[in-house]
């Protein structure tokens, strides 16, 4: 049993090296608190909520969030918008529909039911607003990164000039957390660029931190429920584990020899 | 097989019986004499048979939800994950129920390997283990693939693109694989039917792995033949289904933390891009339980010795009962193998870091060795060792006095599990 428990460990060991080999090449990433890092760990709703207005009036003009509708801003574990506020959102937004009785695609408000309206009509034309470059889209971005959240994070407050010796084309940004350093988006974030509704004061840092949050959300948007359910699941095993522990015990005893 | 023939006590139970001896079977299943001592590296048997019931009974659920399409899959893949009811964790049970299967195929193989199972009469019991292996790799490789996003992409043109380095026929085959001239729909349309396919042919060689498994009987720790049933054998329920099922619960402790709270941690970012034909990713890794056969493939400058020398290594296992010409099976008696063992671990797990990293300077030196040294350890270490070594006196049983002053069971007891040197 104790030797079973040392392979155990040393095998748990070659993973740990295997992981952190993986990413031993990258920068430290800025670091921040995540209130939804751990088996506890939850979404702070304002912060989804405040990160859902940096995303709407910020990112969304370039990057779309395809695999989300409107729907899913009420729902649970979300940012929890009301349905009023959800039905104003979407609303807000026009869609195209079609083809109606005459056989004509025609506009109209968004409803709940709808995704998330892309910026640009298709890949081309994003790429051709935007220099060449597709900006990718949103939903499942930060599980689509090494570094996930952190490296949004920093990527988001990583711009600086570029160091002596590095020239940058037109339209090309120096940024110290982009694989290669060069990153054809610019910089987005501004102290004060947007005005919270809840009064919080909008640093950059802030912005960034809520907008990551908001992102860790649409690409895991089932996170609560799993931290919560894995928890349950856990203990129950334990509880489990220790009963049919004894239980062997037991049957065991009616033999001489040890389990 | 029990001694005594077994008759059913109802009248019903013997009337079905006599036709068809499903009783029968389940009494021998039940009553199947065991040997008392195996330790928890024997539980490995089961926790694998839970994980190839759980990848079917997941599969299942996702293959009603999953589109087999270039334009869909990966959409697909997010609906699960979004709007299916508990499809993330189905989803997510089925991606890292893959890596657990392996880490548990793992240890059942070096299990065998340290206590010499796979030798006489247990060949078959063995030889259709490594045919499981190969379809689980297999089955890993396709359904990596379906996801359709960028690594599951890359990859499948890749791990394709070997079936080229066969001469003249070669990039016949690889279109002929494809269904085209590059990986497209009709091939992820026929990845996904093979994937479908292989776990019931897994299941199948499962049955028959029981079933050779049950001529002989379980090989044990001290490794020598013991008579059945005796005093050395325990009956297989409940003394071992109780401690097979606190083995797998504590397996599915850790099962239970990948899921719930690093589900994404064994696979690579990289597959939640959508696929795409013109961005190729950076750097292009299998999944981890691959990679010691990447390295090998990658260490040889020819790309078809290169892919000769991967599949020798997979098959050569297949040539162990003969290779290895000890007359002992046990580590535990043969203090020489004993020490190659952990080298041939430590070698095994070496060539997984160096799979991961990129095929070049110390790197590539390190494969190279690592690579050399598998061969010699089965083609030359294994056959001389069962000439040259000295083994320690063996015990005549599990519980009996033991001849010519060899150690006691109490210190059988302790040497028989795994001993980190």
């Amino acid at each position: 049993m104790k030797n079973f428990f040392r392979i155990s460990f040393l095998i748990a060991l070659f993973f740990g090296f295997q992981f952190n080999s993986n990413a031993a090449e990258k920068v430290e990433y800025l670091k921040t608190d995540w209130s939804f890092k751990g088996p506890f760990g939850k979404f702070d709703r304002t912060a989804l909520q405040r990160g859902y207005q940096v995303y709407q009036e910020v990112c969304s003009s370039c990057h779309s969030m395809k695999y989300l509708s409107y729907r899913n801003l009420v729902e649970e574990g979300g940012p929890e918008f009301s349905v009023e506020q959800a039905k104003a959102i979407a609303a807000s937004f026009e869609v195209k529909d079609g083809p109606n009785a005459d056989g004509e695609m025609f506009m109209r408000p968004g409803r709940l039911s709808d995704k998330f309206v892309m910026p640009y009509e298709n890949e081309k034309a994003a790429q051709a607003a935007n220099g060449g470059a597709y900006p990718p889209d949103m939903t499942v971005l930060v599980k689509a990164r090494g570094g996930g959240v952190d490296y949004i994070y920093s990527l988001l407050q990583g711009y600086e000039d570029p160091p002596v010796g590095v020239t940058l084309d037109d339209g090309v940004y120096y940024n110290k957390y982009m694989y290669g350093n060069k990153i054809k988006m610019s910089n987005q974030l501004s102290d004060g660029l947007v005005e919270y509704s809840d009064g919080t004061n909008a640093s950059v840092e802030q912005m960034a931190k809520d907008v990551t949050t908001f992102l860790m959300w649409t690409a895991e948007p089932h996170l609560e429920t799993r931290h919560k359910m894995g928890f349950k699941a856990i203990v129950y095993l334990i509880i489990l584990t220790v009963l049919v522990y004894f239980s062997m015990k037991r049957i065991w005893s009616r033999i001489e020899t040890k389990v | 097989m029990s001694e005594h023939e077994y008759t059913p006590k109802s009248k019903v139970g013997k009337w079905f019986n006599d036709r068809l001896p499903l009783l029968t079977l389940a009494n021998h299943l039940t009553d199947y004499p065991t040997p008392k001592n195996l330790n928890y590296w024997w539980t490995f048997g089961g926790i694998l048979t839970f994980c190839l019931i759980t990848q079917i009974v997941t599969g299942l659920v996702l293959a009603m939800h999953y589109i087999a399409h270039a334009d869909m899959a990966f959409q697909s893949v997010e609906h699960i994950m979004r709007d299916v009811n508990y499809g993330w964790l189905i989803r997510y049970i089925h991606a890292n129920g893959a890596s657990m299967f392996f880490l548990a195929v793992y240890i059942h193989i070096f299990r065998s390997l340290f206590y010499g199972s796979y030798k006489s009469p247990r060949e078959i019991i063995w030889i259709i283990g490594i045919i499981i292996y190969l379809l689980m790799m297999a089955a890993a490789f396709l359904g990596y693939v379906l996801p359709w996003g960028q690594m599951s992409f890359w990859g499948a043109t890749v791990i394709t693109n070997l079936f080229s380095a066969i001469p003249l026929v070669g990039e016949g085959i690889v279109t002929w694989l494809w269904g085209g001239y590059s990986v497209d729909n009709p091939t992820l349309t026929r990845f996904f039917t093979l994937h479908y396919l292989i776990p019931f042919l897994i299941l199948g060689l499962v049955v028959l792995h029981i079933w050779a498994l049950h001529v002989p009987g379980n090989n044990n720790p001290i490794g020598i033949d013991i008579k059945k049933p005796s005093k050395d054998t325990v009956p297989f329920h409940p003394y071992i289904v109780i401690k097979d099922g606190f083995a797998l619960l504590m397996f599915m402790i850790v099962f239970a933390f990948f899921v719930f709270y690093t589900p994404n941690i064994l696979g690579h970012a990289d597959n939640y891009i959508e696929a795409n034909p013109l961005v190729t990713p950076a750097h292009i890794v299998p999944e981890w339980y691959l990679l010691p056969f990447y390295a090998i493939l990658r260490s040889v400058p020819d790309k078809l010795l290169g892919v000769i020398a991967m599949l020798s290594a997979i098959l050569i296992l297949a040539a162990l009962p003969w290779l290895d010409t000890s007359k002992i099976r046990s580590a535990v008696f043969r203090p020489l193998y004993k020490q190659f063992y952990w080298i041939l671990v430590a070698d095994v797990l070496i060539l997984g870091y160096v799979g991961a990293m990129p095929a070049e300077g110390l790197y590539l030196l390190i494969a190279r060795i690592a690579t050399a040294y598998y061969f010699l350890h089965f083609l030359v270490v294994l056959p001389v060792l069962g000439f040259k070594e000295r083994t320690t006196p063996v015990p005549l049983s599990i519980t009996e006095p033991i001849l010519g002053g060899s150690p006691n069971l109490a210190a059988v007891k302790k040497k028989d599990s795994f001993k980190v040197q």
